[in-house]
């Protein structure tokens, strides 16, 4: 046995592209524990709440985090909603969750692609990418950004989709399936990314529940918990909705888990864009949150659970406004994962929580 | 200009920004804007880059990173602040724990404005930092023989 040393690994480092830093004690080439320290991003967005009222936060909230942008200012806005009991009309919310699910979709192929590339795969980090463009066209297309969406207001949505557009959606997803269908296959069947994937980073469902992991990182480890199947907003139009779940606990399952999520969420943007109610896309909201008022939300991002908490005081800003992010949730897990795993496999580890440190900082 | 005098290898750091200008930064880079036909290559080295991407702004805690990862690297050397985080702090210039715009920490030679920044931007400013990079390794020559 070897003498503990530490190694530091970021926060610049190649395999993030985001700032966190880890202390791994290791002996000779085995990991004995990892200790994360974080904020590098900190900002103390929470405090914006005093200076800017609640419906120019939801700009703030949607630069919580460039990848979940879509999502947080879907959770922000519903969160104010139901602190000022505002119904929002069923077309806007259909919009919301198509948008949030195209954002499922490019986040996860973001997520593939950097995954790939964390075990040397770069051809296939291209791929994925090639493939993500596509449905940044569609955002594009639609709301006129690339990762900042801006299209979520307090009281509905700022656009709509008309059929035309939606025929335009629907074809730009089935045009990726064949290419997509060729990636998951790699990803599920080649032997090279098997042997940099299996076994590795092994969590049970015992120690997943017990370090109240969440997301795609819970559910490949046999977790059945997904906020969709609620069945809120227009989830609970949805035929059918099952979380995606595998028990094998290791890389390979979050990979699995990530890609089927994937064609899961593309079934979801088709079936409602069949079902797409006709109406009005935004109410009007004024006055202010009362004094006192309180509401919580969660919200299943690409990465997990999201919480969400907000008080009024009576005036347009609100008291307090608070998040709680599915990375913060996941990084026990992570850490857990990492103690005792080789060296080597400490990007793979660290990526397959999909870890979003901008998120977790805020 | 018309030819680029060398490929610019860039590194990449992430100050405190909300990721979607570290995500454009990697689309620049990918097939779709393709950043590598022009010679842009990602390094994770300081030491072998010529151009430093910055995305967001500078806080108490990384502005040494940010110090650390330029003072690195080899001159001649160029530093790009990419969106309007790394320009100036943009929608988070007055959270008590932004300093500023990169600029604050070590010199900044192109502005790359957005929120996020648009990949075409970004290739913009590449070539542009290139165009920076040529004339500072002109005066480093000229210095060096001034010397001689």
């Amino acid at each position: 046995m070897g003498k503990a040393t530490v190694i530091p690994f970021g926060p610049q480092h190649p395999v993030l592209p985001e700032p966190l830093h880890l202390d791994l004690v290791v002996e000779d080439e085995t990991v004995i524990e990892a200790v994360p320290q974080i904020g590098f991003v900190h900002r103390g967005l929470e405090k914006l709440v005093e200076t800017r009222d609640y419906n120019q936060f939801i700009y703030v909230a949607e630069r919580i985090c460039g990848i979940c942008a879509m999502g947080h200012s879907l959770g922000y806005a519903e969160t104010v909603e139901s602190l000022m009991g505002v119904e929002v009309p069923k077309r806007a919310e259909y919009l919301r969750v198509i948008w949030h699910e195209l954002s499922r979709v490019h986040s996860h192929l973001l997520w593939l692609g950097l995954a790939a590339d964390a075990f040397g795969f770069e051809s296939m980090f291209m791929h994925c990418w090639r493939l993500r463009e596509r449905v940044l066209d569609i955002f594009e297309k639609t709301t006129g950004g690339r990762v900042i969406l801006s299209v979520v207001k307090v009281g509905g949505v700022v656009r709509d989709i008309d059929d035309a557009m939606m025929a335009q959606v629907i074809a730009t997803l089935d045009g990726i399936m064949d290419d997509y269908t060729k990636i998951m296959n790699t990803l599920l069947t080649d032997t090279s990314v098997k042997n940099r994937t299996v076994d590795v980073g092994y969590i049970s469902h015992k120690d997943a529940l017990a370090l109240s992991m969440v997301g795609p990182f819970a559910r490949a480890s046999a977790v059945n918990y997904d906020v969709r199947s609620f069945g809120r907003g227009a989830y609970g139009d949805l035929a059918d909705f099952r979380p995606i779940l595998d028990d094998g606990g290791d890389c390979f399952a979050r990979v699995k888990v990530r890609c089927l999520e994937v064609l899961q969420s593309i079934e979801i943007i088709k079936e409602l864009a069949a079902k797409m109610p006709a109406g009005d896309i935004e109410v009007a909201v004024k006055g202010a949150p009362a004094d006192g008022a309180q509401a919580s939300n969660v919200l299943e991002q690409p990465r997990g659970e999201c919480y969400y908490y907000a008080r009024g005081n009576g005036t347009k800003n609100l008291e307090r406004m608070r998040m709680r992010t599915p990375t913060s949730q996941n990084l026990a897990g992570m850490t857990s994962a990492l103690a005792g795993c080789d060296l080597a496999d400490v990007n793979m580890i660290i990526l397959t929580i999909d870890p979003c440190i901008s998120c977790t900082e805020r | 200009m018309a030819f680029a005098s060398k490929s610019p290898w860039v590194i990449h750091y992430d100050g405190s920004s909300c990721n979607g200008c570290d995500i454009e930064v990697l689309a620049t880079l990918c097939p779709g804007f393709d950043g590598e036909r022009f010679g842009v290559v990602n390094t994770g080295n300081p030491k072998h880059a010529d151009i430093f991407l910055v995305t967001g702004s500078v806080n108490e805690q990384n502005i040494d990173v940010v110090r650390e990862i330029y003072n690195q690297m080899v001159e001649p050397k160029v530093v790009v602040a990419c969106g309007i985080c790394a320009c100036s702090g943009g929608i988070f210039h007055d959270c008590y724990n932004v300093i500023g715009g990169v600029d604050k920490a070590i010199p900044v030679d192109v502005y790359a404005p957005g929120c996020a920044v648009r990949p075409e931007a970004l290739i913009d400013a590449i070539v542009k930092g290139v165009a920076v990079l040529d004339e500072k390794s002109q005066a480093l020559k000229e210095s060096k023989k001034r010397g001689e």
